[in-house]
């Protein structure tokens, strides 16, 4: 992957994901540092792998800073935050309602926020679809595989 | 004689009626996804393990294993008809596949697909039966040491000898070895980052990581891209082979299982490597020079044939030495230890019947999926027509489905969530998913194992090159990732760069 690098400036993303690399070091690091010491004979402790991989990980932090001001990452597309922040509000919502609501309508909605992520609506049509197709799955995986889904009222209902 | 005795057992357990009907299910399952583009047999196996765990240990294998084999098969028909591949594997595939779609020869380009697909799954499952009893053997002489190197080659080879950069695959080899490190040390009994959180005592489940990142990821990534209609080519014309087609198409297709099935039986890379191998060899060696690169049937009959030896000779290393080289194999992994199993050279020892069933029904199911996927290759084309909205969010639901059935957390979901971003970011900047996976199933293992050696040794760290095998493991994974950095500085990396040069 050459003929990569942008005009001048090191690439702003592989420095962004050193940092990141770099932060997550440091933090396995310190919690490992922080871990109770319970008498072991060996050197090879449950700390071990943890300091080599924190270790592993500012190497690659360190790489990605040289690769940044050499040919960067690859080019990378446009993308279109409007369709992505659908589906992340749709798994939000289904998060956030499987509980209190049940999984036939939290997962409909997620089914229908995702279709609108994708630009196909309207929703008053998208999330009774989702519903009805949710519920079909909680008769089949919950009715029939015993998946323990979690139930609200329209599943009470139903059952 | 011996391995013959063993896989005619075998055949008669995978013929009872019940492993019958799960191996349909599993090619059938594995042909829609691996026709089904964003969707392959890594995500749909995670998907099922919540599904399975009361299922029949035997019965839930094979149709894993059929559903790894039918996304092989049905990965090209995607590849020929849109140009798009449905599994990483068949990218090689629509580079000839396509441009004979286009020129209204696509029905040959799906029949040598599927037949050489047939071929090659048929010898290398038998090259499969005769490996793994010698594996076995050589397997139960590796101490924890030799255990170790070969862990430490398995995760050289995934994630740095054959991408296009050892920087970006080691670095999702490093996201998966830092998530495995989540949860309790099993050893000491010692909470490992878990920042209080008593869901992650158990550390990261392999499933709701794979979902994420293949399914949560991919359809973040698609959703984000502008709007193309991909244009499937309709199947004109006969489905068969001419005198001449099959001419050309036998020695590619014995070719390419020659070059797939050790490839993949080696501890090292996916099925990727294979078919660009085997696609190389045939434009070397055809006759007809001029039409590759506009639909050249050797193009297709070899890369397809490897694709699926090396799905076969994946299952080697798997089986024998329980170690993963691929995202589904490592998923296959996940699968076996949901079933208290652990695969190695003890699994043909404890539990033969099961392995040898499992083998002898990758043969019946290669012969299903030829008949599903010649005869009735209309069908799995319709499945090319939903549109993409409905396809994504039906993606998502089941997706969702899956983690909600083993865990029914929001924690869980919001888990999904995370890993989903971080599918996505993946995607973005070009790092490989298959590394992060493997480094979160295998890290333990390799950790374990390193600490086995540490505890015999009582702490000398020179134990770990004391073995002869370790040393040379050791120097095959040094060649592995510096011989490629070589080939690249020499600017001889065309290969990849071909790869990533798709038209359109």
């Amino acid at each position: 992957m050459s003929g990569t690098s942008e005009r001048g400036g090191p690439d702003v993303a592989a420095l962004v994901i050193a940092g990141l690399l770099g932060v997550l070091a440091a933090v396995i690091f310190w919690k490992t540092s922080q871990m109770p010491a319970a008498g072991q004979q060996t050197r090879v402790g449950p700390t071990t792998a943890p300091y080599v991989i924190a270790g592993f990980l500012a190497l690659l932090a360190v790489g990605h800073v040289v690769a940044a001001f050499r040919h960067g990452l690859p080019p990378r597309e446009a993308d279109r935050a409007g369709p992505m922040l659908w589906i992340i509000g749709g798994l939000v919502l289904q998060m956030l309602l499987l509980k209190p609501v049940g999984f036939s309508i939290a997962t409909g909605l997620l089914f229908a926020c995702c279709a609108r992520g994708f630009g196909r609506g309207p929703l008053w049509m998208t999330v009774p679809l989702g519903i009805v197709l949710s519920i079909g799955i909680y008769l089949i995986f919950g009715g029939l595989l015993n998946l323990s889904l979690p139930a609200g009222p329209l599943e009470r209902l139903i059952f | 004689m011996d391995t013959f005795a063993l896989l005619g057992h075998g055949l008669a357990g995978a013929l009872q009626p019940i492993n019958l009907l799960y191996a349909l299910i599993g090619v059938t399952l594995g042909t829609a996804v691996g026709v089904l583009p964003g969707i392959g047999p890594a995500l749909t196996v995670a998907l099922l393990l919540p599904v399975t765990y009361q299922f029949d240990p035997t019965a839930s294998l094979i149709m894993f294993a059929g559903i790894y084999y039918g996304g092989m098969y049905g990965g090209s028909t995607t590849s020929i008809l849109l140009n798009t591949p449905g599994e990483s594997a068949s990218i090689v595939t629509a580079l000839e596949g396509n441009k004979m779609a286009r020129s209204g020869r696509g029905g040959p380009a799906l029949a040598t697909a599927a037949i050489g697909s047939f071929v090659a799954g048929l010898i290398a499952t038998i090259g499969l039966a005769f490996l793994s009893p010698l594996m076995v053997k050589f397997a139960l002489s590796l101490g924890p040491a030799d255990y170790f190197a070969l862990m430490v080659l398995a995760f050289v080879t995934v994630s740095a000898a054959f991408g296009d950069s050892a920087l970006r695959g080691l670095t999702a080899l490093a996201l998966g070895l830092t998530l495995g490190l989540v949860g309790i040390d099993l050893q000491t009994g010692q909470a490992r980052l878990t920042f209080g959180i008593p869901d992650l005592l158990d550390g990261i489940e392999v499933t709701t990581l794979a979902v994420a990142l293949f399914a949560v990821g991919e359809a973040l990534k698609v959703a984000a891209q502008p709007m193309s209609v991909d244009k499937v080519e309709p199947v004109r014309g006969s489905v068969w082979m001419s005198r001449q087609d099959w001419a050309r198409s036998w020695k590619p297709w014995l070719r390419g299982t020659f070059i797939g099935f050790p490839i993949g039986a080696m501890p090292a890379g996916g099925a990727e490597i294979g078919t660009f191998l085997s696609y190389t060899t045939e434009k070397a060696l055809t006759k007809y020079p001029e039409q590759f690169g506009h639909g050249a049937i050797e193009g297709v009959a070899g890369p397809e044939a490897a694709n699926n030896a090396s799905a076969a000779g994946t299952l080697t290393p798997l089986l024998t030495l329980g170690l993963p080289t691929s995202a589904t194999a490592a998923i296959m992994l996940a699968a076996f230890q949901q079933f208290g199993l652990q695969p190695g050279p003890l699994l043909f020892a404890n539990n033969a019947t099961l392995v040898w069933s499992l083998i002898a029904s990758l043969l019946v199911a290669n012969l299903m999926l030829l008949v599903l996927n010649l005869p009735l290759i209309g069908l799995w084309v319709k499945l090319l027509s939903i549109p993409k909205p409905w396809l994504y969010a039906g993606i998502l639901t089941f997706a969702t489905l899956g983690t909600i059935g083993a865990n029914p957390s929001p924690f869980e979901l919001g888990m999904l969530l995370a890993f989903g971003l971080l599918g996505y970011g993946l995607r973005r900047y070009h790092y490989p998913i298959a590394p992060v996976v493997v480094g979160l199933i295998l890290g333990p293992l390799a950790e374990q194992q390193l600490r086995r050696a540490l505890a015999i040794s009582q702490g000398d760290p020179s134990v770990l090159v004391h073995s002869p095998v370790a040393i040379i493991l050791y120097i095959i994974a040094a060649v592995a990732i510096l011989f490629p950095l070589y080939l690249r500085m020499r600017g001889k990396d065309k290969i990849l760069s071909q790869l990533g040069g798709d038209e359109d």
